[in-house]
């Protein structure tokens, strides 16, 4: 009985890991239409940036690495969008293949630079200790998660800047004719999705292997969230990344850890048969 | 664009002749022929460089590297240099069959020295067979499986995890939980955990399985404190043991608690998994970077020397590292890098390894080796705490075993 009590908490922490690496998804994928494969390595660089970060911060460095790696990753993702994506907007099918190869690049240059095995991120010791069955650092993740979700809303409703991305994506022949600049929108929003997969990556420090396929292990769940959840929709993500949480959490507890990732996809599979258009719809006049 | 179409065009073209005269068991010595031709001898080096494996796999080719650079300094082998041929596995099974067939078809190497995960070695066997080439395999592995192509330098259960099981009953522990990843390796070790167990008045209290590259450890995590055993033995292989050992203490594990015995957790994985996180838990293997002897010695500081001194040795490197010691005076000895003669000169051949004495097994093709079981260090390095006195002989099917009858059907 206790077993089944504990996993309530479980299954929430592992939703706030998957909303916080769906999160910068819901910006470029959802808002953008950009398929970007290379969204599991924005995490990776995150990872690493509170790696490297440890020889100043010492043990706090991933309190220090947040905001860095915010930068780092957001760089990262504006450098991609300006030098390649941009060029593919309304391409999918290309768009995708692009990405992947760019991750495979960011993954052997990590591999280049820190080497092929893991590197050691030492987490702070006021993370150490549980709370209930709740570890400190599974909370400091999920609180992670809350704040993320309210700077973004606070970002895209209460500031001018937000609102303009909205419009671009609602629809975005309109917002272009009543003079925003699209251009520098999507820069914009891929800047701040890319960061926020970077601060995604520092989190999972704390839970997870730090090498160059870190990203490989995350990029598929956070797909699954975005597209459960409807595309370019917030609540929709948050929404779906708890409830695939707590599916995922009490499915491996009957069954396995194996047999519950099938159960979690048939689950998706079926719900996208009755809503393919995923949880919540944006709906927008734009003929696309 | 036309002329990689001959090419490929041509090599089909070749690949089928040489098949057309398959009758004749000329197959393979044309291969050896062809490596020893000229002034070097072409040696394959098959290891996942990248994806979840490339963590464990890269420096075992590292090693097999620096044993290659450490033979050719002492004049080679029957008078010519080795020229190694480096492929890579990806961490992905049919790709290691394909690069397998490459080396062997096209690149006519004498040996290759390769795989890591058993399902790589599954993958590879029918290939290496087919051809009648060798494979020197350097991870310790979970038996039940003998190829007349393939030499296992890593240690059978018998050597490793049986010897584990004898400790953790010694130490009192008779209550187990197990966990692993979700391939061939570590059910078949779960198996035979199952029969000494039952053999043995232990209790097996759970089994678990998640799949490689698995991160998400906290329900695993609960069932495993929930069942309260008084240890476990885990057999997951690669990053998960990161995420696993992370997450096990930040729930408040601890080694003294509850130890988790690992079998594929070695020097190497322990800077990765972060010692803070993995402190005090025990390990079995048959070779660690403290085992006291003269080749030892040596074999640390070269592999410093080549690769920088934070980097440190592992039983799977050094199985690797003995691999081409022992291929190489395997063919000094039949005086011929043909694979007949070569797996006709190996038997008995034994080397002073840094894990002590080597012998091969000519019968099997695994190895003597002797047993160690070890406790992780707040340095990182691993303590010798138990070990088999001498160098165990292998018993892939694990017939001097009573209770192990039912296995290896």
């Amino acid at each position: 009985m206790e077993g089944i009590l504990n996993q309530l908490p479980i299954g929430l922490s592992i939703g706030a890991v998957l909303l916080l690496i769906a999160l910068g998804l819901t910006f470029t994928f959802g808002q953008m239409g950009v398929i970007n494969m290379a969204h599991g390595e924005f995490i990776m660089a995150g990872a690493y940036t509170a790696y490297l970060l440890q020889d100043f911060a010492g043990r706090n460095a991933v309190l220090v690495a947040l905001p860095v790696a915010f930068l780092v990753a957001g760089l990262m993702g504006l450098i991609l969008e300006r030098a390649a994506i941009r060029h593919f907007y309304g391409r999918p099918l290309d768009t995708l293949l692009l990405t992947w190869g760019v991750s495979l690049v960011l993954q052997q240059v990590a591999r280049d630079l820190f080497g092929a095995p893991n590197v050691q991120v030492t987490s702070p010791t006021w993370l150490q200790g549980t709370l209930g069955p709740m570890p400190y650092n599974r909370l400091f993740i999920l609180l992670l998660a809350v704040g993320s979700v309210v700077a973004i809303w606070v970002y895209m409703n209460r500031s001018a800047q937000g609102r303009r991305m909205q419009a671009v994506m609602q629809n975005r022949q309109l917002a272009a004719t009543s003079g925003i600049n699209t251009g520098r929108v999507d820069q914009r929003t891929f800047f701040i999705g890319s960061g926020l997969a970077g601060i995604a990556g520092v989190a999972l420090t704390l839970i997870g292997p730090v090498g160059p396929t870190l990203g490989t292990y995350y990029i598929v769940d956070a797909f699954l969230v975005v597209v459960a959840g409807g595309l370019g929709q917030l609540r929709g993500a948050v929404i779906a990344a708890l409830a695939l949480g707590l599916l995922n959490s009490y499915a491996e507890f009957w069954t396995n850890a194996s047999l519950a990732k099938v159960i979690v996809f048939v689950v998706i599979i079926a719900f996208l048969q009755f809503r393919p258009q995923g949880l919540f719809v944006l709906r927008s006049r734009a003929l696309t | 664009m036309l002329n990689a179409f001959l090419r490929t065009a041509v090599g089909a073209g070749l690949v089928l002749a040489l098949a057309a005269c398959g009758g004749e068991p000329t197959e393979s010595t044309t291969g050896g022929a062809a490596a020893a031709g000229g002034d070097t001898i072409k040696v394959g080096l098959l290891h996942s460089l990248s994806g979840t494996m490339a963590i464990s796999e890269v420096t075992v080719r590292d090693a097999e590297l620096l044993a290659i650079e450490e033979i050719n300094a002492a004049g080679g082998v029957l008078g010519k240099k080795l020229e190694p041929v480096v492929e890579d596995g990806a961490s992905d099974w049919p790709t290691f069959a394909e690069k397998a067939n490459k080396l062997i078809s096209q690149d006519k190497v004498a040996t290759v020295f390769g795989g890591w995960t058993s399902a790589s070695r599954k993958a590879m066997l029918p290939v290496f067979e087919r051809h009648k080439a060798l494979l020197w395999y350097p991870v310790q592995y979970e038996g039940l499986e003998s190829s007349p192509y393939i030499f296992y330098t890593g240690a059978t259960t018998n050597q490793q995890i049986i010897p584990g099981l004898d400790y953790l009953k010694e130490q009192g522990k008779t209550k187990i939980f197990l966990v692993g990843s979700d391939y061939v390796f570590p059910r078949t070790a779960n198996k035979i955990i199952k029969a000494y167990a039952a053999a043995n008045g232990m209790t097996i209290l759970g089994e678990e399985y998640t799949p490689l590259g698995h991160t998400e450890y906290s329900t695993l995590t609960n069932k495993v404190v929930q069942a309260k055993p008084d240890a476990v033995f885990n057999t997951l292989n690669g990053d998960s043991n990161v995420a696993f050992f992370k997450q096990l203490k930040s729930a408040g594990v601890t080694a003294e608690s509850m130890p988790v015995l690992s079998v594929s957790v070695a020097e190497e994985e322990v800077t990765g998994i972060g010692v803070d996180n993995i402190v005090g838990h025990p390990v079995a293997w048959n070779y660690y970077q403290t085992t006291e002897n003269a080749a030892n010695s040596k074999f640390v500081a070269a592999f410093k020397a080549k690769y920088g001194d934070a980097k440190v040795t592992s039983d799977p490197m050094e199985a690797g590292y003995n691999a081409v010691y022992l291929w190489a005076e395997a063919v000094k000895k039949a005086g011929t890098v043909e694979v007949e003669a070569v797996k006709k000169a190996s038997g008995g051949i034994a080397l002073e390894r840094p894990e002590g004495l080597v012998t091969i097994d000519g019968e099997t093709q695994h190895m003597y080796k002797t047993a160690r079981i070890g406790i992780i260090q707040p340095d990182g390095l691993i303590k010798e705490v138990w070990n088999s006195g001498e160098p165990i002989k292998p018993d892939p099917y694990l017939k001097s075993y009573p209770w192990a009858g039912s296995l290896a059907s």
